[in-house]
């Protein structure tokens, strides 16, 4: 055999070998934070994702998965976005925290033919209107633990409220979702710098609006810096708002000024059901960690992602993209389905930060909404 | 009334922390003729050595103390391995040099600590606020930025009015071939101004790092300003980066806290802060501006 048969021969083994990788497998583009003030949702939703498919075994091993940091810049992602489609060719695309990253990247990949399945982001330019049959959120719609926070506000007798958000798609779904649902008076109402630092001028203005309460939506470092200074600050009204601002990854920074903090989300760790419990125990054993509420939602993106890899082929897009809207997988949230738009109809619970030996997280204490979908369902014509 | 007096608290805590940063800027540029793109890694490498120093020991005395001694010692050697090789070069190379700088402080220091964000525990005698004449409640250490800032205001004017150091400080500033000539140690002289613009900008990031977070990348925007402080002041003054400095964070907080309320009165919240902070950060641009027409050399510089 000379040297040339020899090669035709492996580059013929190879392309049998990558060709059935590809029939059976799903490959998966992950493009998350994993640098900068935002890092911990991006490793939260990485470790999430991992811990999933490490714990279905073979049926996890069969996605191929391919993870890049965007250091939460819209350039970036895109840049990302576009190699993993065009060079690595992925099927599926997941992973991104920042709603502006999402606006950037989503559109443009399912116009693209693969699929986008949302681990966070969910802003609501792509839940009406915006909405595409290979685009799905798994997280909520971000108006969704706003509005539950809007409710609980309402309903805990707060008659004036200062409310804060950041000023990008979904800091202003924030503050929509808040007053959809808020019965009393909005005091000021106030957009803050994406990756802001420093709240001095911020604090200055909530300590002299006169509200009852303070409502803010600042996931990551922004809220470790806005708690961390607010607690020097002596201002001292009650704080209200959704999972994101006292989530796991927030807590241990900020420490005992988020003691007793009311807070909505969809999942919390204590939450009583066989898939939550394999979930909260996998990661603490795996990572050593209590995981965050990004976790969550990367852990049930990725064993959604396999519920529908077992029942169609992904190069068969309609018969898959039918296999992940009938959603049959054990959710940690305990019950779980897609709504008309491919957004979730969940329930969403109020929790409250309490300290389980020297651990600051989050106990449930009631339940805010019950079934809730979104506002913009009924726009979504795709 | 005490929203605004708190606004101008904010401004003046700003515009102290922005003058530790350019005060080493200005004098490392008047003294050396040398572009230091590379401050705000110093900067960085202050607030790291506090946070790494305070967790370590518990202390955030010793913490501070670290940040000093680390930056103070980061700018001491930069100075005698690169920065020294650059002094007769044009201005681009030197530029392009502290650039590189930037990259390797980044990535060692990412290397080092991780992407993760720190966060720095205050002292309890320094945290919570305390209640000021006229009622104003602020926290105590933001006052102690301004304290810090004061100081080294003063410390420096006396530095250089009143000791010999500052005596060479000034000769080096006109005219460094004369005074090697006259028998000073020049290139001992340019390391020490180094080091002393090094440490504090160490000491701002510290500062700066308490309050907010530590993290790679937290000097290159305030880089920016310092050096838009130092064309208002005028390249090579002190006094000029103080008066800057206090311009800058005045114009700036005061900007930011006030034109998304008044434009919020005829559009929308979230438009009305887009384009109020995008004025708000328009205006200290526009400050230099009218300030560089006015004069050129800057508010107190002594060349043109």
């Amino acid at each position: 055999m000379n040297l040339k048969s020899v090669l035709m021969g492996g580059i013929a083994a190879l392309a049998l070998a990558v060709g059935a990788a590809e029939a059976e497998g799903v490959k998966v583009g992950m493009i998350t934070t994993l640098s900068g003030g935002g890092a911990g949702l991006g490793v939260d939703t990485r470790d999430g994702f991992l811990l999933a498919l490490k714990q279905a075994g073979d049926a996890g091993a069969a996605v191929e998965l391919v993870i890049e940091d965007d250091q939460q810049k819209p350039d970036i992602a895109v840049q990302i976005a576009d190699k993993m489609i065009q060079s690595d060719n992925v099927d599926v695309l997941t992973g991104i925290v920042w709603s502006n990253l999402a606006m950037a990247v989503v559109p443009a990949a399912v116009a693209q033919n693969r699929f986008y399945l949302s681990t966070n982001a969910a802003p609501s330019a792509l839940a009406g209107a915006g909405c595409h049959p290979k685009y799905f959120s798994v997280s909520y719609q971000n108006d969704n633990l706003h509005e539950a926070a809007g409710a609980y506000a309402s309903e805990a007798g707060i008659g004036k409220i200062f409310i804060m958000a950041p000023n990008y798609p979904a800091g202003q779904d924030s503050l929509a979702g808040f007053k959809r649902f808020f019965k009393g008076e909005v005091v000021n109402e106030v957009y803050t710098q994406v990756g802001q630092t420093d709240y001095a001028a911020e604090i200055a203005q909530i300590r002299a609006s006169g509200a009852d309460a303070v409502f803010f939506f600042l996931p990551g470092g922004m809220g470790i810096a806005f708690m961390k200074q607010y607690a020097e600050s002596g201002v001292g009204l009650p704080l209200v708002g959704p999972a994101f601002s006292f989530s796991q990854d927030i807590l241990p920074a900020v420490g005992d000024a988020a003691l007793g903090v009311k807070n909505t989300a969809q999942w919390s760790k204590d939450l009583d059901n066989a898939a939550n419990k394999a979930f909260v125990e996998g990661f603490q054993a795996e990572y050593g960690r209590l995981p965050s509420l990004y976790a969550a939602q990367a852990y049930d993106t990725a064993n959604l992602l396999l519920s529908a890899m077992a029942k169609a082929d992904v190069a068969d897009a309609d018969a898959f993209a039918g296999a992940l809207n009938a959603a049959e997988f054990d959710s940690v949230r305990g019950k779980f389905r897609f709504g008309p738009n491919r957004h979730p109809i969940q329930d969403i619970y109020i929790r409250e930060v309490v300290k389980e030996g020297d651990v600051l997280t989050n106990r449930i204490i009631g339940v805010a909404m019950t079934d809730r979908g979104d506002a913009y369902a009924d726009q979504c014509q795709n | 009334m005490l929203l605004l007096a708190e606004q101008a608290l904010n401004g003046l805590q700003y515009g102290m922390m922005l003058f530790l940063m350019a005060a080493g800027l200005t004098l490392v540029f008047g003294v050396m003729g040398l572009i230091n793109l590379a401050h705000g890694s110093l900067y960085m490498i202050g607030a790291f050595a506090c946070a790494a120093v305070a967790a370590a020991t518990g202390s955030f005395w010793l913490g501070m103390a670290a940040s000093l001694a680390a930056a103070a010692a980061a700018g001491a050697v930069v100075e005698m391995a690169v920065i020294r090789r650059l002094y007769a070069r044009d201005h681009l190379d030197q530029v392009l040099a502290t650039f590189a700088l930037i990259l390797f402080f980044s990535e060692g220091t990412r290397w080092v600590f991780g992407s993760f964000p720190l966060y720095l525990t205050l002292p309890s005698a320094l945290s919570g606020a305390v209640t000021l004449p006229g009622g104003l409640q602020y926290p105590v250490f933001r006052l102690v930025i301004i304290a810090v800032g004061a100081a080294v205001a003063l410390g420096l004017w006396l530095l250089i009015t009143r000791t010999r150091l500052g005596i060479r400080i000034r000769a080096g500033e006109a005219d460094r071939e004369m005074i090697g000539a006259l028998g000073v140690d020049i290139a001992r002289l340019y390391t020490i101004v180094f080091a002393l613009g090094a440490a504090l900008a160490g000491l701002a990031g510290a500062l700066v790092g308490s309050i907010q977070s530590v993290q790679v990348g937290m000097g290159e925007p305030v880089l920016i300003l310092a050096f838009v402080v130092i064309v208002i002041g005028g390249i090579g003054s002190v006094k000029g980066a103080l008066v800057g400095a206090l311009l800058v964070g005045m114009t700036d907080t005061l900007g930011k806290a006030l034109l998304p309320g008044l434009l919020a009165t005829v559009m929308d919240p979230s438009s009305a802060n887009t384009i109020g902070s995008a004025l708000a950060s328009m205006m200290i641009y526009i400050l230099m501006a009218v300030i560089l027409i006015a004069r050129p050399q800057g508010l107190y510089g002594a060349r043109a």
